[in-house]
């Protein structure tokens, strides 16, 4: 596997800490004028998405992780596993299990297309895209007439998020959300 | 390439940066010390262990450094009987980019004969306050208080609770590796100091504060003595302002011999640690041994001192071109 020198390390490439791979985030060379040269590392654990903070004399490498961000859209769960599948026309299959899921799962649509990141081939995270539509499936009846601003009231979505919608929505409408803030954007129809 | 033709600094910074050199050029003016120009590119080089020299070619088989200092040839001037002599010019470091290194930088260096390394420290203090006065920053509120002092050893113990020249070798290193959480890190004693100096302690240095009394192990080009307690310091002095290193200034050894020794101990750790061994400077060693003045000498990193005065956090942000767009 290839390597990289600390000298030659830039947020976002993918490294191998302690067998687990993860994003650096920040490089800060730090050299007292007369002596050893040191590299402060800032990584993001892929598989926990705990920040790190190493160091290392510079000059050192650091193994490269095999890494690879893939879009793919999402088949069904089996309950254990929810199953993707390469959006290239190779109909590659991956399962990925409930601690990749973790940033999805509220927002998971058949068909949909997500960026799955493969480590040694296997999804470790899982990213949806930054807007999904997605159908009401429960919350009170809507108010005819309010369409304008105020109130708002708890909505659940067909892939089980609740999110705070305007007091109009109702039942069977598709909303677009912004899954960043978990936040109403607009009724789809 | 992603990066743009365009000056890294602006306008208004290099503005300020001609201003600078005008302020640093009218002080030593006014205290008449000359100032000298010496070569770029010499024969022989530093032997220090954490200082790479880049090569030039000059044709096949002739090679010149590129210095990383220009320390060897203005002791030499200093030798034939300079008096007091300043220097602003460009020094190289290999392997040294960062938010607060460019692998070119300025360097404002200065030899009084005559002085000690106090009262050289006082020097140093009186061009940082004229110059920040001169350019309106916050910090000649310092120049009323003056600058502290505070010994390496009192320093490692406020801040750390560790005497850096009781600890031993493992306590020192344990300490090193458990503040910066890294179990991997091979360092020597001299490594781990450095990089609690560095790591830990230096970004707790806001005030400008001279550290003194350094281990003798780190003495570089300065002479050492005894303490009353019987550890070996070197008469070596380094300037923190705002968490930045900004000047390191020794009493200068003048002992030919005592020079000889130390190149040769550096060139034998270089060999050991797999680095190149470097050519000693024989012009220096005979201008020594025909006689330097004692004297107090300083390196300052003109960029960092205009890093300060203007508040900028990058050196790119007070050059007009780092290296990404040199």
């Amino acid at each position: 596997m290839a390597s990289f020198s600390t000298n030659e390390i830039k947020p976002g490439m993918k490294v191998l800490l302690d067998g687990d791979p993860c994003a650096i985030v920040d490089n800060e060379y730090v050299k007292p004028g007369k002596g050893q040269a040191f590299n402060r590392i800032k990584l993001r654990n892929l598989m926990n998405g705990r920040v790190w903070e190493r160091t290392f004399k510079s000059g050192d490498s650091l193994e490269a992780a095999d890494v690879l961000e893939t879009d793919m859209s999402y088949l069904y769960t089996d309950g254990e596993f929810w199953h993707f599948m390469k959006t290239d026309g190779s109909f590659e299959q991956f399962p990925a299990d409930k601690a990749a899921m973790s940033d999805a799962l509220d927002w998971l649509k058949e068909e949909e297309s997500y960026v799955v990141t493969l480590f040694n081939g296997n999804p470790i995270n899982v990213m949806p895209p930054n807007f999904v539509e997605l159908e009401v499936v429960e919350t009170d009846p809507g108010i005819k007439g309010d369409t304008a601003q105020g109130g708002s009231k708890p909505a659940t979505l067909s892939s089980g998020a609740v999110v705070k919608v305007p007091l109009f929505v109702n039942i069977g409408d598709v909303l677009r959300v912004d899954t960043r803030t978990r936040e109403y954007q607009n009724r789809v129809r | 390439m992603s990066a743009s033709w365009r000056p890294t600094a602006s306008l208004e910074l290099l503005r300020q940066r001609a201003s600078l050199l005008n302020c640093i050029r009218a002080f030593f003016a006014q205290r008449q010390v000359l100032e000298v120009e010496t070569p770029l590119l010499s024969q022989a080089t530093v032997t220090d262990l954490h200082l790479d020299s880049m090569v030039v070619e000059l044709h096949d088989s002739k090679r010149r450094f590129l210095q990383t200092s220009p320390e060897f040839a203005m002791k030499r001037l200093l030798a034939a009987g300079s008096g007091p002599i300043y220097q602003i010019c460009k020094a190289f470091r290999r392997d040294e980019a960062g938010q607060r290194h460019n692998p070119e930088f300025t360097m404002l260096e200065w030899y009084r004969p005559g002085f000690d390394d106090r009262q050289l420290m006082a020097e140093v203090e009186a061009l940082v306050c004229t110059c920040a006065e001169q350019h309106g920053d916050g910090l000649s509120d310092w120049a009323v208080s003056g600058f502290e002092r505070i010994s390496y050893r009192d320093l490692f113990q406020s801040r750390l609770d560790i005497d850096p020249f009781a600890a031993s070798d493992q306590q020192l290193i344990d300490l090193a590796r458990q503040q910066t959480a890294s179990d991997h890190l091979a360092l020597s004693r001299d490594d781990a100091l450095n990089l609690l100096m560095a790591v830990v302690i230096e970004p707790t240095l806001q005030a400008p504060v001279f550290v003194i009394d350094f281990p003798a192990s780190q003495a570089s080009l300065a002479a050492t003595e005894l303490t009353d307690d019987g550890h070996r310091v070197a008469r070596r002095f380094e300037l923190f302002i705002r968490g930045m290193e900004i000047a390191n200034g020794y009493l200068e050894l003048t002992d030919a011999q005592e020079q000889a020794r130390r190149f040769a101990a550096d060139n034998q750790r270089r060999e050991q640690s797999g680095l190149p061994v470097q050519p000693v400077d024989e012009f220096l060693l005979a201008a020594l041994a025909s006689g330097l003045p004692d004297c107090a000498g300083v390196a300052l990193g003109f960029d960092r001192l205009l890093m300060l005065i203007s508040d900028r956090q990058r050196i790119a942000e007070v050059i007009s071109f780092d290296d990404n767009n040199a």
